[in-house]
């Protein structure tokens, strides 16, 4: 037994790593979704950007100061993102605005892979997060423990955030009734505008943490956790915040066991699997609600 | 605004037309009267991934060749100077674009066509090239398939089988080992070839393959692997994926304190990996075309061009160490010369009649060719990765045992 | 005046089906002088592949848009259809004498035949090609439909943004599975398939001289199967597609069958991506898994919306323009220097450098999705007899002004 455990481990304590770095993404696309219904497929590119300014920025600037600049850019990113790319789109059919998040995510791959020559840049060494512990017989970063610990602190802010503040009733209202919370004098704009902040900001501490983890950033570096982490904010149910982040760690840890096992040339493919799996049984994923269509 | 926008757009669009609608206008009379190629220019053309996957290692390789051609940017062709002007089309290190770019160089037309740094691409690219009736000489592309059958392309560089029987003989003479895990990415023909011939030549060495896993494409965590390869029992890793992913499991087999050397090929030879190891626990061992040291006037030449300019260093990683793939760029564009002297005219069809028996003796050893274009070579260098100096150690000379 | 009264009551559409065809045989006589007669120079060597290219990419973007822009059905799943059809051509064209090179890492594969050559003993060499490579494509497109058909019965349940994500889910298993080693004897797992037919070996060779058909083959299966997709949208089945896209409740309650709609629209649309990605297949002449990632069918949608949502020719129109631009027009962005118009020299400017073509190129896409985001063609369709009639409002108007002047 614990021998089987000693060998295991390794596979469970990155299968939870991973899922708390899906689990930050997750809740950038999970809230979007909620408001706008509209896939954010840039999303996995704001982070892959976060992780770019990350390098660029410690190149000149001492650690602490690059990482509260990370967040700051990383916010303003999106939020113009939202500016220029989704808002002149708002009474545009659905597929437009979904276009335009593609078109988004294909400029910023473009701009990064002309700033970096497509090299891999090696991200910075953040103390502490780098550092190596032995848990039992597996050796592991700092950063694999952190993660999830940082991710349910972060996520139960949020969760409270939503439920007990003025603006995440707003937020709330919002992904109810566009139009009507509109017609009660809710200020759309800055609500959306808010989702796009607390998104981008999860997906900037997503990136910390994760390219700690794995320290190389290319141009396609967001493009894989973007999608995993949209899979996962499906399958929670999407516009469900706790519903996402189990969503991630069911699928981070999933995909360790697949690797685990030797299937490795499937681990991604299973990824996928498991989504049309539970969009078949259960269309609205475990936490969604159900919603009736009006005629 | 809306129409403005529209104008500007129909604008580009029209400029880019006539951008390039203009060019071919001069290039035109050159093809029609290749032999004293209008004016006394030659142009050759580099074939190279300059984004993509394999990016960082064709502009390392593109590099070379511009060297080359700024060390000696004539040819004396049957006592008349021509220079030499090179074309570069990047080709995405993808098999789809890899036509296009192809005909990209043609449209300019090359006498000979250098590159690529990937053997599938150079494979998806040959067609194209054999059908405009241009010679390719491959730079670093090891598959077998390359040249295979195909009267147009040559190479300078060792093959897969050659390197897979090297490595395998390496780690069982150096490395000691008799249980070696391979891990390549799913999709790469590159890594799935190499292992293949690791693999057979595992056989005989008596080693024994306890693990071989494919990780998906874009994949950035390793941990799992690596606790595969722990779990097997192996003693050895052998992963010869391409760059941007070995910097990933250097790291990674760091952090987790993986005390087995991993083991790679040529593409491992860059500095982004070297970078990656430094200041960690974790021992790197790479086969390879070149060891650094062997030509010191090249060396120092190479290096005050990369100094030269920011955009040259930038490409070769943000600092000066050279890549194998650069010296063999180098030696490529030295080969191509010597074929166009040998030929006496800048004609693509008199270039690859001559090419066969073209000779160079080369920064990175000489380079003949054999009945099939391959180089003639039985030597690949193995180096290790120095942790604290940040530099490639020579290790040694590794043939084939016999 | 008087000529215009004895004109007949409606020759718009005869003459703009003459002229339709006069165009099409026009393009198909430029191609066969493009293959054959003009020299080749810096400008067909580009022109070539990228109207062959675009031909292919045309057709793809059409059966897109049977999908997406007719029947209303958000799919991502093009570019793993493709992927099936690419390597289902392949894999019965490639011929038996070349099995140990290709499959070289799997004893020579497990399929050890090829229909264009087994036909090739009976009709001569480029006889055999051809029909062989149309008896390979059908069943590309064929192997493409099952696919369809079998991803089809669960997946199309689902509404808008989830089929989607399903269909982009299914695009990459299939990637997946066929990159995997054991399939390795069939589809040759990570290496290229090659060998196989193209276009190069339909040429027809009498005595001295070679007739060249590598731009024809293209554009006659993409033209026939845009035509079979433009005939099934105008038919009875096209309009029940389109009340589905504006109302799906109403549709239903109008006594159509949705499921039974969406499979058709859906089998068909995969059928002919199938048959793209074939020619795809042998316009590269080698095929790998790999680069038909998500990004190949972003690319496409990225086509069709350009193109305009519902709109053939727009598809067709967006295809060969996003083609030609990022394979040859704004390849000068990468070279380092500006280029001037008619004249043999150039301007060094410091950041045209590698990848500032795909910054311009994605810049480009975003103005058009942003400010155009009808699209060239909107849902409309070019139509000459539409275009006479115009004309011919505008004279008869300006006609009328003139005869009202001379009244006066």
């Amino acid at each position: 037994m614990s021998e089987f455990i000693s060998s295991n481990l390794q596979y469970l304590l990155t299968g939870i790593s991973v899922g708390g770095q899906y689990a930050l993404i997750a809740i950038g696309y999970t809230m979007v979704y909620g408001i706008l219904r509209l896939i954010n497929f840039a999303h996995g590119d704001v982070f892959m950007i976060a992780g770019l300014i990350m390098v660029y920025a410690t190149a000149s600037l001492p650690i602490y100061v690059s990482i509260i600049l990370v967040l700051a850019a990383t916010v303003l990113l999106g939020v113009i993102i939202e500016k220029v790319a989704y808002k002149p789109l708002r009474s545009a059919p659905r597929m437009s605005v979904m276009i335009s998040a593609i078109g988004v995510s294909y400029l910023l791959q473009n701009c990064a892979l002309y700033f970096t020559g497509g090299l891999p840049q090696v991200y910075p060494e953040i103390p502490f997060l780098s550092e190596k512990i032995n848990v039992g017989p597996a050796t592991t970063p700092m950063v694999t423990l952190v993660t999830p610990v940082l991710t349910l602190a972060l996520v139960i802010a949020l969760v409270s955030l939503i439920k007990y503040t003025k603006v995440g009733i707003a937020m709330r209202a919002v992904s109810k009734d566009f139009e009507t919370s509109e017609l009660m004098g809710i200020k759309i704009n800055s609500v959306i505008s808010f989702t796009f902040v607390i998104g981008c900001f999860l997906a900037a501490v997503g990136s910390l943490l994760y390219f700690t983890a794995y320290n190389s950033v290319i141009p396609t570096s967001g493009a894989m956790p973007g999608l995993k982490a949209f899979v996962a904010a499906v399958f929670g149910g999407i516009g469900s915040v706790p519903g996402a982040v189990i969503g991630a760690f069911i699928i981070g840890i999933c995909e360790n066991i697949m690797k685990g096992l030797g299937w490795t040339a499937f681990s991604d493919a299973f990824t996928f699997v498991l989504l049309i799996v539970i969009l078949l049984v259960k269309p609205t994923g475990i936490f969604g609600e159900k919603s009736t269509d009006k005629v | 605004m809306k129409k403005i926008l529209a104008l500007l757009l129909a604008g580009c669009m029209a400029f880019a037309l006539c951008a390039c609608g203009s060019a071919p206008a001069e290039d035109a009379e050159n093809t029609g009267d290749e032999t004293t190629a209008a004016g006394d220019t030659i142009v050759i053309g580099v074939f190279e991934p300059l984004s993509g996957d394999n990016g960082a290692g064709g502009k390392q390789e593109a590099l070379g060749m511009q060297y080359a051609n700024s060390v000696q940017p004539t040819v004396e062709i049957d006592g008349k100077e021509y220079t030499v002007k090179l074309e570069t089309a990047d080709n995405e290190s993808s098999t789809d674009k890899a036509v296009s770019a192809a005909n990209t160089l043609i449209s300019k037309s090359p006498s000979v066509v250098l590159g690529t740094y990937g053997s599938a691409v150079a494979i998806a690219g040959s067609d194209t090239f054999a059908d405009a009736g241009i010679p390719a000489i491959g730079v670093t592309c090891t598959n077998p398939q390359v040249t295979e059958g195909n009267d147009h392309y040559f190479r300078i560089c060792f093959l897969d089988p050659f390197q897979g029987t090297v490595l395998a003989n390496f780690a069982k003479e150096e490395l000691k080992a008799t249980k070696v895990y391979c891990l390549g990415q799913l999709g790469n023909d590159y890594d799935q070839g190499l292992i293949n011939y690791f693999k057979e030549a595992s056989k005989d060495l008596d080693i024994e393959i306890v693990g071989d896993d494919d990780f998906p494409e874009n994949n950035s965590d390793f941990t799992s692997y690596l606790t595969n390869a722990k779990n097997a029992g192996a003693e050895v890793i052998f992963a010869p994926c391409s760059i941007s992913y070995a910097q990933l499991i250097v790291t990674q087999a760091a952090s987790q304190g993986i005390d087995m050397p991993l083991l790679a090929s040529d593409t491992w030879d860059n500095n982004t990996v070297l970078a990656a190891a430094q200041g960690k626990d974790v021992s790197v061992y790479i086969s390879t075309f070149y060891a650094e040291g062997g030509d010191q006037e090249f060396e120092a030449g190479f290096k005050e061009f990369i100094n030269s300019n920011s955009e040259n260093k930038t490409n070769n990683g943000g600092n000066d160490m050279i890549a194998a793939v650069s010296v063999m760029g180098y030696d490529a564009y030295f080969t191509a010369l010597e074929a166009l002297k040998a030929a006496g005219s800048a004609d693509p069809a008199d270039v690859m009649a001559a090419l066969p028996s073209v000779t160079h003796s080369g920064i990175s050893g000489d380079i003949a060719f054999d009945e099939t274009g391959d180089a003639v070579r039985d030597t690949a260098f193995i180096k290790t990765a120095n942790v604290t100096n940040n530099v490639w150690d020579f290790v040694k000379v590794q043939q084939i045992a016999q | 005046m008087e000529k215009r009264l004895k004109a007949p009551v409606a020759p718009e559409k005869k003459i703009g089906n003459i002229i339709a065809v006069v165009l099409i045989a026009a393009v198909y006589v430029l191609l066969y002088l493009l293959d054959n007669v003009l020299p080749t120079n810096s400008v067909t060597t580009m022109l070539i592949p990228v109207l062959r290219k675009g031909a292919i990419y045309a057709m793809v973007c059409v059966s897109m848009n049977l999908l997406n822009g007719f029947t209303g059905l958000f799919s991502l799943g093009q570019a793993g259809f493709m992927l099936i059809g690419a390597y289902s051509y392949a894999i019965f064209a490639i011929p038996a004498e070349q099995h140990a090179a290709v499959y070289q890492y799997f004893e020579g594969g497990s399929i050890q035949f090829s229909i264009p050559q087994v036909l090739s003993g009976v009709l001569g060499e480029s006889g055999g090609a051809f029909l062989g490579a149309i008896i390979c494509l059908i069943i590309a497109g064929a192997v493409a439909a099952v696919f369809a058909a079998l991803i089809g019965i669960p997946v199309l349940r689902l509404k808008s943004d989830y089929l989607a994500i399903a269909t982009l889910g299914f695009a990459e298993i299939i990637r997946a599975v066929f990159q995997w080693d054991g399939l390795g004897k069939i589809t040759n797992g990570s290496n290229l398939l090659r060998k196989y037919t193209s276009f190069s070996d339909m040429r027809v060779h009498a005595g001295d001289t070679t007739i060249k058909f590598d731009s024809m083959f293209p554009f006659l299966i993409a033209m026939l199967s845009i035509l079979i997709i433009v005939l099934l949208v105008n038919s009875s089945y096209g309009r029940a597609f389109k009340s589905i896209r504006d109302d799906e409740i109403a549709a239903e309650a109008m006594g159509i069958n949705l499921f039974k709609h969406k499979m058709i629209s859906f089998v068909v649309s995969s059928f002919f991506a199938g048959v793209g990605g074939a020619l795809l297949a042998m316009f590269q002449t080698t095929i790998q898994a790999a680069p038909f990632r998500s990004t190949m069918t972003y690319e496409i949608l990225l086509m069709v919306v350009i193109g305009g949502i519902g709109s053939i020719s727009g598809s067709c129109i967006a295809a060969f323009l996003y083609i030609a631009c990022s394979e040859w027009w704004l390849r000068f962005l990468d070279s380092g220097a500006l280029p001037i118009p008619f004249v043999d020299a150039s301007i060094p400017v410091p950041f045209f450098r590698d990848g500032f073509r795909k910054v311009v190129f994605s810049v480009i896409i975003m103005v058009i999705v942003l400010f155009f985001s009808r699209g060239i063609m909107g849902d409309k369709e070019l139509s000459f007899s539409g275009m006479i009639r115009k004309i011919k409002n505008r004279t008869k108007t300006a006609a009328a002004a003139a005869g009202e002047e001379d009244a006066q």
